[in-house]
C-alpha cells in the first residue's frame, strides 16, 4: 500500500494527466451524443448575456450593410403589394375563406453569436420557448436558408448551422424539380456546399437555382443557391454538384424562425409508418 | 506570492476575452486559426504544483469550450498541454538556477529557450485539437496544413505578446 501511494506521488502528473484528460474525453464525447443537452453552451445564462451584451456592440458596425439589406427587402415585398401589379380582371366578391389555413408562420429572431470556420458550427439567436421557438425549427434568412433549431431556452436558442458536418436538407433543382440533398463542402469554405444524390437523368445546368423541395422543415422554394461546379471530385453512383450558397453566412444578421404548423402531425403519420414496416 | 495570484487571474480573464471576442472571428484563408488563450497556461510559473496545473489547464479549457460550443474539446487538448509542460520543463530546466524569477517568459528565459518552449507545445496543443475536433483520419492532410498554419500563426501572436511585455520586466 504505501509502495503504491509513493508510486503515485512520483508519477502525480501523469495520473493527474490521466484523471482531467478522461473527464474531458467523457464530457466530449457524451456531448456530441446527447445534441447539446449539456449545460455549457451558448445559450445559458452567463455567456449568452455575454453574447447579448457584445453582440449590441458589433452591430454598430454593421449598421450598414443591414440597412441595405433592409431596403433591398423592402423593395422585393413592395414589389408583392397589390398595388404594383395591373389588376386585369374583375374584382370578386370577397368571402371568409375557411379553406386556407395558415401552414407555416414566420417569427424574426436576431443572430447573437455567430461562428463559421469551425467543423461544426452554431447560431444563438435572441428568441427562445416564450417566442413559440421549438426544437426541430427551420431557420431562413432574406437569402434562403441557415439551419435549424436544435436546443431552446427560455429567451435563446441555438440553430445548427447549414455550415455543420452535420446538417442536411432536402432540396431541389428549381426548374426539374429533381430531389436531392444539401450538405456543407469538404474544405471548411463558408460559401460552398454540396448537393448530393440527384439522378442521373437529371440534367443541371451551371448557374441554376437550387431551392428547398418542401419534404423537410422548410416551405418549397426557399432559396438555398446556385451550382457553381458540375464535375466536384470524387462522383459516385448519383449526381454530385458543388453549389454556392445563397446566405452570406459571416455576415448572418437577421433570421426568421419557421414553424411548420403540421410538423408534429406529419411526424406521428410517419412514425406510425414506420411502425407497420 | 499574492502578485503572481493577482496577475495570473488578470491573464486568465483578459486571454479569455482576447480569444472569444476577438480572435474567434479571425480565420485566414479557412485554414489558419489562433488559439492565443493557452499562453495561460504557458506562462503559469515554474514552481506551479501538478496538483494546481492540472485544474487550472482543466479550467481555462473548459472557460473557451463554454463560449466555442464544444464541451470537453478545448479542456482536452488543454490537459494535454499540460503534460508536455511538465516535461518539456522537466528535461530543459534545471530547477536551482531560477529562485527569484520563476515565469517563463521571454525575457527572463532567452529568445531561444522560449520559441522552443512554445512551439513544441503549441504544436502539440493544436494537433490534438484539431484531430479531436475533426475526428477522422480520411481528411488527414488538410487537417495537418490546418495544424501547422495554426500554429505559426499562434507562435506569431505569442512572440508579440511577449515582446509587448519584456522591456517592462528589464526595467524592474
Amino acid at each position: 500500500m504505501r509502495n503504491l501511494l509513493i508510486f503515485i506521488t512520483k508519477y502525480n502528473a501523469f495520473f493527474l494527466f490521466l484523471i482531467f484528460e478522461i473527464s474531458s474525453i467523457i464530457i466530449y464525447v457524451k456531448y456530441n451524443a446527447f445534441q447539446k443537452a449539456s449545460v455549457i453552451n451558448s445559450s445559458n445564462e452567463v455567456t449568452g448575456r455575454l453574447y447579448t451584451q457584445i453582440n449590441g456592440l458589433y452591430d454598430y458596425l454593421s449598421l450598414k450593410e443591414v440597412n441595405d439589406s433592409l431596403a433591398r427587402e423592402n423593395a422585393r415585398l413592395r414589389n408583392q403589394q397589390k398595388s404594383s401589379f395591373y389588376i386585369d380582371t374583375i374584382a370578386r366578391h370577397k368571402i371568409n375563406d375557411t379553406v386556407f389555413k395558415t401552414q407555416y408562420e414566420y417569427i424574426d429572431a436576431k443572430v447573437i453569436n455567430n461562428s463559421t470556420n469551425h467543423s461544426y458550427n452554431y447560431i444563438t439567436i435572441n428568441r427562445g420557448s416564450k417566442d413559440g421557438i421549438a426544437v426541430g425549427m427551420g431557420v431562413i434568412s432574406g437569402a434562403g436558408i441557415v439551419g435549424k433549431v436544435i436546443n431552446v431556452t427560455e429567451h435563446l436558442a441555438n440553430v445548427q448551422s447549414l455550415l455543420n458536418k452535420d446538417t442536411r436538407f432536402s432540396v431541389m433543382l428549381a426548374t426539374n424539380r429533381e430531389i436531392g440533398y444539401i450538405r456543407w463542402g469538404d474544405d471548411l469554405n463558408p460559401t460552398k456546399g454540396m448537393l448530393m444524390d440527384v439522378t442521373n437523368n437529371a440534367q443541371p445546368k451551371l448557374g441554376e437555382m437550387v431551392v428547398t423541395s418542401g419534404y423537410s422543415l422548410f416551405p418549397q422554394g426557399i432559396p438555398v443557391g446556385r451550382i457553381t461546379n458540375l464535375h466536384p471530385k470524387g462522383g459516385g453512383i448519383s449526381l454530385n454538384m458543388e453549389v454556392t450558397f445563397s446566405v452570406d453566412f459571416t455576415k448572418l444578421q437577421y433570421v426568421d424562425v419557421v414553424d411548420y404548423k403540421f410538423a408534429k402531425e406529419q411526424e406521428g403519420l410517419e412514425a406510425l409508418q414506420k411502425k407497420d414496416d | 506570492m499574492i502578485r503572481t495570484i493577482i496577475i495570473n487571474v488578470l491573464r486568465f480573464i483578459v486571454l479569455v476575452f482576447i480569444q472569444v471576442f476577438l480572435l474567434k472571428n479571425i480565420t485566414l484563408y479557412n485554414l489558419s486559426t489562433p488559439y492565443l488563450y493557452i499562453l495561460f497556461i504557458l506562462l503559469l510559473p515554474f514552481e506551479t504544483p501538478n496538483i494546481l496545473l492540472f485544474p487550472l489547464a482543466f479550467l481555462m479549457g473548459l472557460t473557451i469550450d463554454a463560449f466555442y460550443d464544444t464541451p470537453g474539446l478545448h479542456a482536452a487538448a488543454c490537459v494535454i498541454l499540460a503534460l508536455v509542460r511538465v516535461m518539456f520543463i522537466n528535461i530543459t530546466v534545471q530547477k536551482e538556477g531560477f529562485d527569484n524569477e520563476p515565469e517563463p517568459t521571454l525575457s527572463i528565459m532567452g529568445f531561444r529557450w522560449f520559441f522552443t518552449y512554445i512551439l513544441v507545445l503549441t504544436l502539440f496543443h493544436h494537433f490534438f485539437l484539431f484531430n479531436l475536433e475533426v475526428f477522422n483520419l480520411s481528411d488527414i492532410q488538410f487537417t495537418l496544413s490546418r495544424i501547422v498554419l495554426s500554429t505559426l500563426f499562434t507562435v506569431f501572436l505569442i512572440l508579440i505578446s511577449g515582446l509587448l511585455f519584456y522591456r517592462r520586466k528589464e526595467r524592474k
